[in-house]
């Protein structure tokens, strides 16, 4: 029962994230603070959604699998902001400062 | 591609994770979901990601479009073989279940071998979509310069 009461908590975290991250990405004025919006809720909002599956599973090997894909999500997601980013940095796009 | 050190990092260690991934989907694919196209996809996928990264070039030199041409033919070659295999052994075309002693070792045997050349081929197809596309920028730009 604490367990169920635990995952419901973490979904519903984890899809108030996601939900933030839209409203960034869609309100935010420029590339930079919407690859921020969308890059950092991202990688939690998965985690949150990963680890409320896992606990409603249990010890088992789809639980597993779920920590593995929480891994390549840890690793990719960072990655492909940082290189977004970069590239749109060396491609000569200015942020928008100051308003 | 000096400044994309993250990038190169992160790839070079998830590469063979992907090339991992794709071989689990091929040969899992009887049992869960995926297949031979679905595996054929990642492995290509892997490779595109490291000519992304490392350059065209560099990724020639891993897989030779010449290699290519002979995979996308052999996967095809697997495929039908099977199936003629299947008919020189008294079945239909593409009957697994004679290929073996059993029907059930038959019918694994099949689905294996048609599901490797499915796989092999479309890996080989995609790639050698993907480096004409590549390519084909480049020579433009030789023109020009």
């Amino acid at each position: 029962m604490l367990v169920d009461i635990l995952s419901w908590v973490c979904l519903m975290l984890g899809s108030l994230l996601g939900i933030i991250g839209g409203i960034g990405l869609h309100r935010f004025p420029d590339f930079y603070t919407r690859l921020h919006a969308a890059g950092t809720t991202d990688t939690l909002c998965a985690a949150l959604f990963l680890l409320g599956l896992g606990l409603q599973i249990g010890v088992a090997l789809a639980s597993l699998k779920l920590l593995l894909i929480f891994l390549f999500i840890y690793l990719t997601s960072p990655t492909a902001s940082h290189s977004l980013a970069n590239a749109a940095m060396i491609g000569g796009l200015k942020p928008v400062l100051g308003k | 591609m000096k400044h994309n050190l993250i990038l190169r990092v992160v790839s070079k260690f998830l590469i063979p994770l992907i090339f991992l991934f794709a071989l689990y989907v091929q040969f899992h694919g009887d049992f869960g979901p995926g297949g031979g196209f679905q595996a054929g996809v990642i492995f290509s996928a892997a490779i595109i990601l490291y000519a992304l990264v490392f350059g065209v070039d560099s990724a020639k030199q891993v897989i030779p479009p010449s290699i290519l041409l002979f995979l996308a033919s052999l996967g095809v070659l697997i495929y039908a073989g099977t199936g003629v295999a299947s008919l020189m052994m008294g079945g239909n075309y593409l009957e697994y279940g004679v290929l073996a002693s059993t029907q059930l070792a038959g019918q694994h045997i099949g689905i294996l071998l048609i599901e490797l050349g499915v796989g092999i081929t479309v890996m080989a197809v995609m790639l050698i979509m993907f480096f004409a596309f590549a390519e084909r920028g480049r020579q433009q730009e030789d023109k020009k310069s």
